[in-house]
């Protein structure tokens, strides 16, 4: 829409994502946040860490990092929800599949390895495996056929927990079942915080997680950890304003949460979308897969859906396997201390058709992303 | 993954609703959001569901919003609240 802005740099050039009403391109308003961010950066370096693979996607196709100064670097932490599914999960589903069920998932999840095969190889073997856009998909599916199971492999964080829970409270088929991986945001960023060597400034939240359980949600882990975590929207500009926001922070010295996504997140957050939470799910400790083990960041179907939990319903074990094949650098990008380029394995033998680790799997991944939009850091 | 994207409201028929995303037609589950949505109305669509509704006068806000920001730049640096 409106073309290339007269900035010469590659500021708000890709197809948009948003509809026209929803659009914020401002050239001038780009350029004023710019020119702040280079005036207020701090002597010291300051690494801001993001956990969204859209925020990656508008990071790198706008070319934002090379528009920051060079005391300001952004990574992407543990932000793509297909890269931190542990392969125990997906050692999980592939026996499900071969066992007979129907597994549905999102598209990303049939290609991440697990410790034999991925879901793909599986279903060239001769499992049913089905690619879904939503939970409510996987359930049209279970009801088509009713002699068989049908299992949802259901992975993502806040935004899309909601969905699964919403089809499990409304009365799904016997033979629907789910497998779930969900995880949360928020102890993501506490276990981010926790692991030394920190060289965290501060968060950009992610938008459309912060819609769901509100700004409100990241108070404790910035109290805890003195970090300043901002919510992030998705259009360049917005990105631009977070960091301001952050750098405004540091140079303040305060360590508070602050919403630059008002327009669509709100203090206390979508508060039906938290009720079908609270009525599906219970917290519990979560593998991420080149983490590990983080309190509290995932979700338990409650033991009253337990008749439509995979967990029950197929009794299948799968070891902990190893989650990083050896040289691949994923877990030190997950956890936001390397950029994909300090791997030697990117690019060569590392690409999106083959690739060796799972952040190059998922298409939000690091790796993945910068493969695909040739970003490099400018350090 | 969490990619939502905004969405116009053809029609509503209960739990679910028909919208417009891009000039493709799609049906959107509605439980939630714990909203009243009519036709017209926008909505921030995932995997299916929609998480929230949207106003077009907000997006024109975030722009005041940075100018606000700029606005900071001028003031005295001392003890100035957050927006
Ligand atoms: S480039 Fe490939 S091997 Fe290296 S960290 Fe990324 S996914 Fe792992």
């Amino acid at each position: 829409m409106g073309g290339r802005p007269a900035l010469g740099i590659p500021l708000a050039v890709t197809e948009p994502r948003a509809t026209p009403p929803f659009l914020l391109r401002d050239p001038a308003r780009a350029r004023a946040l710019v020119d702040f961010l280079h005036r207020h950066a701090p002597p010291e370096m300051v690494r801001i860490v993001h956990v969204c693979g859209t925020h990656e996607m508008t990071i790198a196709e706008n070319g934002l990092r090379s528009l920051l100064p060079s005391g300001v670097e952004v990574l992407e932490g543990p932000g793509c929800p297909v890269c931190v599914t542990p392969t125990v999960d997906l050692d999980r589903a592939v026996k499900i599949a071969e066992r007979g069920a129907i597994v549905c998932t999102f598209g990303d999840m049939t290609r991440v390895p697990g410790t034999r095969v991925t879901l793909a190889e599986a279903r060239a073997q001769g499992a049913d495996v089905r690619v879904v856009l939503s939970a409510a998909d996987a359930v049209v599916v279970a009801r088509k056929n009713p002699d068989r199971d049908v299992v949802f492999f259901a992975v993502g964080f806040e935004t899309t927990a909601p969905g699964t829970a919403a089809v499990l409270l409304d009365d799904p088929p016997p033979n629907f079942s789910v497998l779930c991986s969900h995880k949360l945001i928020p102890a993501a960023l506490d276990a981010l915080m926790a692991t030394p060597p920190t060289r965290i400034a501060g968060f950009l939240a992610p938008g459309h997680v912060s819609t769901v359980i509100g700004a409100a949600a990241y108070r404790a882990v910035a109290a805890r950890h003195h970090v300043p975590i901002v919510v992030a929207g998705f259009e360049p500009l917005d990105i631009l304003y977070a960091i301001a926001l952050v750098l405004r922070q540091v140079r303040e010295g305060r360590a508070e949460v602050e919403n630059g996504y008002p327009r669509a997140v709100s203090e206390e957050g979508n508060l039906r979308a938290q009720e079908l939470l609270a009525m599906a799910f219970a917290p519990c400790d979560a593998v991420w897969r080149g983490i590990g083990r983080i309190p509290g960041s995932g979700l338990n179907i409650r033991d009253e859906l337990a008749r439509h939990d995979a967990r029950h319903a197929f009794s299948v074990q799968a070891e902990e396997g190893e989650d990083k094949p050896p040289g691949c650098l994923c877990s030190e990008v997950l956890l936001a201390r390397a950029v994909p380029t300090d791997c030697p394995l990117f690019r060569d033998p590392c690409t999106p058709l083959s690739p060796v680790g799972p952040c190059m799997v998922g298409s939000e991944g690091a790796c993945s992303v910068w493969y695909r939009y040739g970003e490099r850091p400018h350090l | 993954m969490c990619l939502a994207v905004p969405t116009k409201v053809l029609s509503v028929d209960g739990n679910l609703a028909t919208v417009d995303v891009q000039g493709v037609r799609a049906r959107v589950r509605l439980d939630a959001l714990g909203e009243e949505v009519r036709i017209g109305d926008y909505l921030l669509v995932h995997a299916g569901f929609a998480i929230r509704r949207l106003d077009p006068k907000d997006a024109q806000e975030t722009l005041a919003l940075f100018d606000e920001l700029f606005a900071w730049e001028d003031a005295p640096p001392s003890g100035s609240p957050s927006p």
